[in-house]
């Protein structure tokens, strides 16, 4: 197991090397540079923002800029200079990459705990009913995006005269120390952008998990139970649902990216404190090594993602060995 | 190559289906049977996916969106950068056939306009003293039909011209000729960009699995990598790419390289698979010991295989780029004016203002969701008709 971990860890260096690159490649195709703003203004002459240019390293080659970025990551976790907040980057995303992470795992949490219940459900009342409502409700989940479900969930809380809308804290308790009050709040917040970016997810989570039981339930260890003479819902819970979960841990790792992509777009509509706002306001202000450090993580949160999404299915279904 | 009918001719087939085979399919009889037999497995899925009641409504509900489509310049009853100072964010215009009591022939009552004397805000009233009725083929705002005509007649409007069914936005600019009109923008871009994904996809795949070895290495780790990027990051940071000062045209041609661009690794590793799996078949084996060229080799013997999977992929991978361009245009990234699509009208919805007071903003969202949902219908539908394992 040891041996596994520290080969996946291991492998993920080239990657995340190779990932670096392309995420300085692409900042770099942007046209223009941060400074390029002010050659409109008047007030600045050609030779002020070649200066600037000068100053933020912005007029060396791109090999050397991304030389010293990425020394200065690897010697020093320093990810840059943040031109548009006047401050390095390492300070401003700290604290965004956690409200990511928060947000995602919730989500992620809440997605599970509604869809695996759900597909159950579904499942043993197959081709019934409840069964074809929930499938046409389940892709209807799929095909609604993350941005509308926000949109419509917000003209609904302001059509009922509510205000606990946009952002993760009402403004008494933005900087207030945690309390129970502020808990509260918070999961007022909360609750909107986890089902916006949790929609897609239950949908997806509720039909795989139907599936799976389904095809459970013909197999022959089941009849073998049932013969045996069990109770019927003991063979369900204990033998079918525990063996249909297994495929569903591995998926989690492909419902990643969506949900790294749905808590990104999500905040950039609910102006949440995540890394998707800033990831958009640094690509529209040529902020390059926010965004560029921005695009860097997003890839790692997807890679360590999907190291304990293998981790935990190793710890789910014991027929699994690394070695 | 036996052509059996094939997805191509399917709408004929598809046309038969709601009347001739209601979701029973599985009972043929014999002299059907044996006529499925000698048509080939292909026409057997055929058979299976009219069979299924979802998958046919999708692809009727298909069809029907990309006619609307094709004709919405004529379908539409305003042109859509026509701006109306004096009917800024109207709410949607019911037609009426009820008047005073009396069944009538299709008529709208005339807005008036009023201002509330504080908040400046407008109101509209309807007048039920006058009628204005609906015309048929009324003259309106010029246009381009089919890119070949220019003409003014539109199927319907009404005699003042001011009726703007759907509402109008801050520019008092018809919502429902604007929904219309995008959905060019948001049903091409899919299509579009599944040709040129799927192009890269295969030929990259292609290489990789007919001629393995360090090929075969390089493009997987490449592969890898590419799909550890999360999509969207990338997607909006590609899309910064494009240059701010290109016109509209460009940029929706940018926007449908950059969705293919991310589209095509996922696909490349499958089409992999299949090469390096039928790559052993004796028949290939025939091909390369006849002389024939690799790339002829896996165009003519090994692509045609993979066929029904392609297709099948396609359709499922559709709505990522309808779902894509919406999100990359509701965020201001995507299509520019005076273009339009279905996310960029939903961007005029994203403040909290327009969402209290001007909600009707948000009805190109159920044109995004209606045309997703159709894809998935018609792509789930193929996937189980094609699916040899379940049979």
């Amino acid at each position: 197991m040891f041996v596994y971990l520290a080969r996946r860890i291991l492998v993920m260096i080239p990657t995340l090397i190779l990932v670096s690159v392309i995420c300085f490649a692409v900042i770099q195709l942007q046209p223009g540079s941060f400074a390029d703003r002010y050659l409109e203004d008047p007030r600045f002459t050609p030779e002020t923002v070649a200066r600037l240019n000068a100053q933020l390293g912005l007029d060396k080659t791109p090999v050397e800029q991304y030389l010293i970025w990425a020394t200065g990551i690897v010697t020093r976790l320093d990810f840059g200079f943040s031109f548009f907040a006047n401050r390095p980057v390492s300070g401003i995303i700290g604290e965004r990459l956690a409200w990511t992470v928060v947000v995602a795992g919730v989500t992620l949490a809440f997605a599970w705990l509604v869809a695996v219940p759900l597909g159950i459900f579904v499942a043993l009342r197959k081709n019934g009913f409840t069964d074809a409502i929930a499938s046409f409700v389940g892709y209807i989940g799929l095909a609604v995006p993350d941005f509308l479900v926000a949109l419509l969930l917000i003209a609904l809380v302001l059509a009922y005269g509510g205000t606990n809308v946009g952002g993760l804290f009402s403004a008494q308790y933005l900087g207030a120390p945690w309390s129970w009050g502020k808990f509260v709040d918070l999961l007022n917040h909360l609750w909107i952008p986890v089902l916006a970016i949790g929609t897609g997810g239950i949908a997806q989570i509720m039909r795989q998990m139907r599936a799976n039981l389904l095809d459970v339930l013909n197999a022959d260890y089941v009849r073998t139970a049932k013969a045996k003479g069990l109770h019927p819902r003991r063979v369900t819970y204990r033998h079918a649902v525990r063996t249909a979960i297994n495929p569903l841990v591995s998926m989690a790792g492909l419902q990643l990216p969506e949900l790294i992509n749905g808590t990104i777009i999500a905040s950039i509509v609910l102006n949440l404190p995540t890394i998707g706002p800033l990831l958009y306001t640094s690509l529209l202000n040529k902020d390059q090594y926010v965004a560029m450090t921005l695009l860097l993580f997003a890839s790692l949160l997807l890679m360590v993602g999907n190291l304990l999404a293998d981790l935990a299915l190793a710890w789910v279904d014991p027929r699994i060995r690394y070695g | 190559m036996a052509e059996a009918p094939l997805p191509g001719t399917g709408p004929v087939t598809v046309a038969a289906a709601p009347g001739g085979t209601p979701a029973g399919a599985g009972a043929p009889a014999g002299g059907h049977l044996s006529r499925a037999a000698r048509r080939g497995p292909r026409s057997k899925a055929w058979r299976r996916f009219t069979a299924s009641r979802t998958g046919v409504a999708g692809a009727w509900i298909l069809i029907a969106l990309y006619l609307v489509a094709l004709l919405s310049p004529f379908l539409a009853p305003h042109g859509i950068t026509v701006q109306n100072r004096g009917t800024v964010y109207q709410p949607p215009h019911p037609l009426r056939i009820w008047h005073e009591g009396r069944l009538a022939a299709p008529f709208v009552y005339p807005l008036v306009v009023e201002r509330d004397p504080v908040t400046f805000r407008r109101f509209y009233t309807e007048d039920r003293s006058q009628r204005l009725p609906l015309r048929l083929f009324a003259k309106g705002d010029r246009y381009r039909f089919l890119g070949m005509w220019t003409v003014d007649r539109h199927l319907f409007g009404v005699a003042d011209g001011k009726w703007f069914p759907l509402g109008t936005d801050r520019f008092g600019r018809d919502l429902l000729s604007r929904i219309l009109v995008g959905s060019q923008v948001s049903l091409t871009v899919g299509i579009i960009g599944i040709l040129l994904s799927f192009s890269i996809g295969i030929v990259v795949g292609g290489l990789s699995g007919y001629y393995g070895g360090w090929v075969d290495n390089a493009i997987q780790r490449l592969l890898e990598v590419l799909l550890s990027f999360p999509r969207l990051p990338l997607l909006l940071a590609l899309a910064t790419v494009i240059p701010p000062a290109w016109p509209s045209t460009y940029v929706y041609l940018g926007i449908v390289a950059v969705l293919a661009l991310i589209g095509w690794a996922g696909l490349a590793r499958v089409v992999r698979g299949q090469v390096l799996a039928a790559r052993e078949i004796e028949y290939v084996q025939a091909a390369q010991a006849l002389g024939a060229r690799d790339m002829r080799i896996v165009l003519r013997h090994l692509l045609p295989n993979l066929t029904s999977y392609l297709v099948i992929a396609a359709t499922l991978a559709l709505p990522g780029y309808i779902l894509g361009e919406s999100a990359l245009s509701f965020l201001g990234l995507g299509i520019k004016e005076p273009m339009t699509s279905w996310g960029l009208l939903l961007a005029d919805a994203q403040s909290f203002e327009a969402l209290s007071l001007y909600p009707w903003l948000l009805t190109p969202g159920a044109l995004i969701v209606l045309s997703v949902l159709a894809f998935n219908f018609v792509g789930d539908a193929l996937r189980d008709a094609f699916d040899v394992r379940s049979r």
